[in-house]
């Protein structure tokens, strides 16, 4: 197979094969991810949607170490997740900010840092040059409360870009947000994807979320939960918001949408 | 950052208005509650007591006008309820009245009819209990929440601990403690810390298990060790609950103190004050040692208030 390939492909960030997970609950087994093979390359921007219970989050948790497969195999940057987590392979959004209350933006953003075991001037430096590039300087010595729900988001997202994992994992980083400002934020997510050239892997469960920010759309269904459709996306790099109204943007919506309903038809 | 630092000077000047602007706005309807609470007083008192006084009156075969009642059922030297001024008057004259120490042959001594030398005959066993039972407390919830086996067997325990008269049990850990040439401070602060362990038990448990399954996972994807996540997230997070329930602690902790001074024939302290009162039928004394007592523990509640204040307020928790 391996030889058909005519260039030469990147190791890939993640490779799922035969993925499993089942959990025992008081109602009996229940089988969150069934059979989910999945290759996700370096720089790329992958999203997973899905209805709730389809196993996005749990497969991302998966990637995180934070859940463990009862089957198949898992490979993140060429290693086990757990593996990956001790090398600091990946930071992690999740869907609230998460931010310590008592610890000012500053001092979240080391949390990680202090941690990991960075020194003090490493520590400050890196704290300025993330808050750099999530447009938040000058708030690094406001507590949580003083900043807006998006400005807490992306706080977040600084901690996790803190120290300096290539892979970026995101569990529905803006669903507790409003349109406008999730509109803002994804733009400003791709800016900072494209300059910081990350593997992004992107739960939401909004397809116009999916579609404007992704380069491959993974399509989920749930009961038991596995995947139903892998889009490519052909968007250019350059993504204005007003992409959303062109009929190539449309079309690529319209198979996501195809894909969910196809994923839901057995039930009702 | 010159805004940063505006915000910050101004903050502590602007809660300081808001606190002043929030007593000033209480101040009348406290001073109806009390105004109310006083005359309910005078009126139960004069009820009360006019037993007494027509009794007596009775007794010599003399005839009292309606006014004379109550003025004898105000002024009784040993009422069955004192008036609020006879109590006043009492604890005005035992503390402002009388020097903390006095001179008996040639040095000075701690002067038994003070009431702030029994104030503080109590009040010092109740802090150190308290410090006992508040670190005890503290050492036992950081084992309940990070080991199975100390979290299924001493909370029971620790509840049943409390399910015992302290009334009880106070004159036995006394002759044990005497038995082991212990006496004085320690068995009284022991009592007392007994009583204060298990409020601050109960609120640290809920303070270290505050944090979610989300900010637990976050340290996880740090592989954050155990140490770690007790000291930048369990710790930090159940300073709020630690407040609450050393306030219930303190409290309880004086309680410790004069019920340790009840059964034992304590000399000194407010315990000692209400039982000799008692022995005596001094009910204007022992109503005093109550106020005193109360007073005591508004003043420990407080200062605890004023430490939690300051402290959220440079944890960027009190907004």
């Amino acid at each position: 197979m391996a030889a058909q390939i005519p260039k030469t492909e990147p190791a890939p960030v993640i490779e799922a094969r035969g993925l499993d997970l089942t959990f025992q609950t008081a109602d009996g087994p229940v089988q969150a991810l069934r059979d989910v093979n999945l290759t996700i390359n370096k720089g790329d921007f992958v999203s997973f949607i899905g209805p709730s219970g389809c196993g996005k989050t749990t497969l991302l948790r998966v990637i995180a170490a934070l859940e463990h497969p009862t089957g198949g195999s898992i490979t993140v940057n060429g290693m086990t997740p757990d593996e990956a987590r001790r090398s600091r392979a990946y930071g992690y959004v999740f869907q609230a900010a998460g931010l310590y209350p008592w610890r000012t933006i500053e001092k979240n953003i080391m949390l990680p840092l202090e941690i990991m075991g960075f020194d003090r001037a490493e520590q400050d430096r890196r704290v300025k040059d993330v808050l750099q590039l999530v447009d938040l300087e000058g708030f690094g010595k406001k507590f949580p409360w003083q900043l807006s729900g998006g400005m807490q988001q992306r706080a977040s997202i600084a901690r996790a870009l803190a120290f300096d994992a290539d892979l970026l994992l995101m569990d529905e980083p803006f669903g507790a947000l409003d349109e406008i400002v999730r509109d803002h934020l994804n733009e400003q997510l791709l800016a900072l994807w494209k300059r910081t050239e990350k593997t992004i892997g992107f739960v939401t469960h909004s397809i116009p979320e999916a579609v404007y920010l992704s380069t491959r759309i993974v399509v989920m269904s749930p009961r038991p939960g596995r995947i139903t459709d892998v889009i490519e996306s052909d968007l250019p790099a350059e993504r204005p918001l007003d992409i959303r109204d062109t009929p190539e943007f449309l079309a690529i919506a319209h198979r996501v949408r195809e894909g969910l309903r196809a994923g839901h038809a057995y039930e009702d | 950052m010159s805004a940063t630092a505006d915000t910050a000077a101004g903050g502590g000047i602007g809660a300081l208005g808001r606190g002043l602007g929030r007593v000033s706005g209480a101040v009348l309807p406290v001073l109806t509650v009390v105004a109310c609470i006083i005359a309910l007083w005078y009126a139960a008192a004069i009820g009360l007591n006019r037993a007494w006084t027509l009794d007596t009156a009775q007794r010599q075969g003399v005839e009292l006008t309606a006014g004379e009642i109550i003025a004898d059922a105000m002024s009784q030297e040993r009422p069955v309820l004192p008036a609020p001024h006879q109590v006043a008057a009492e604890l005005w004259n035992t503390t402002m009245g009388e020097p903390v120490l006095r001179e008996r042959r040639g040095e000075y001594r701690p002067n038994p009819r003070s009431l702030f030398f029994h104030a503080w005959q109590t009040l010092a066993p109740t802090l150190m209990g308290f410090v006992i039972g508040g670190l005890a407390g503290i050492l036992l919830a950081v084992g309940i929440v990070h080991n199975r086996a100390m979290d299924m067997s001493v909370m029971p325990w620790a509840i049943a601990s409390q399910t015992i008269p302290i009334l009880a049990i106070a004159p036995m850990i006394i002759v044990v403690l005497n038995s082991i040439g212990l006496e004085g401070l320690i068995p009284k602060s022991l009592i007392s810390a007994y009583l204060s362990f298990f409020p601050v038990v109960v609120g640290m448990v809920k303070g270290l298990r505050s944090p979610g399954a989300m900010d637990l996972d976050l340290l996880r994807t740090y592989s954050a060790s155990g140490a770690e996540t007790f000291w930048k997230l369990r710790l930090p997070a159940s300073v709020p609950f630690l407040f609450a329930s050393m306030k219930v602690g303190v409290a309880a902790a004086l309680v410790g103190t004069i019920v340790a001074e009840l059964p034992t024939g304590a000399r000194f302290g407010l315990g000692a004050r209400l039982l000799t009162g008692s022995y005596y039928g001094q009910t204007i004394q022992i109503w005093s040692a109550l106020f005193m007592a109360a007073i005591c523990a508004a003043a420990l509640v407080a200062t605890l208030s004023l430490i939690e204040r300051m402290t959220l307020r440079r944890m960027g928790l009190d907004r």
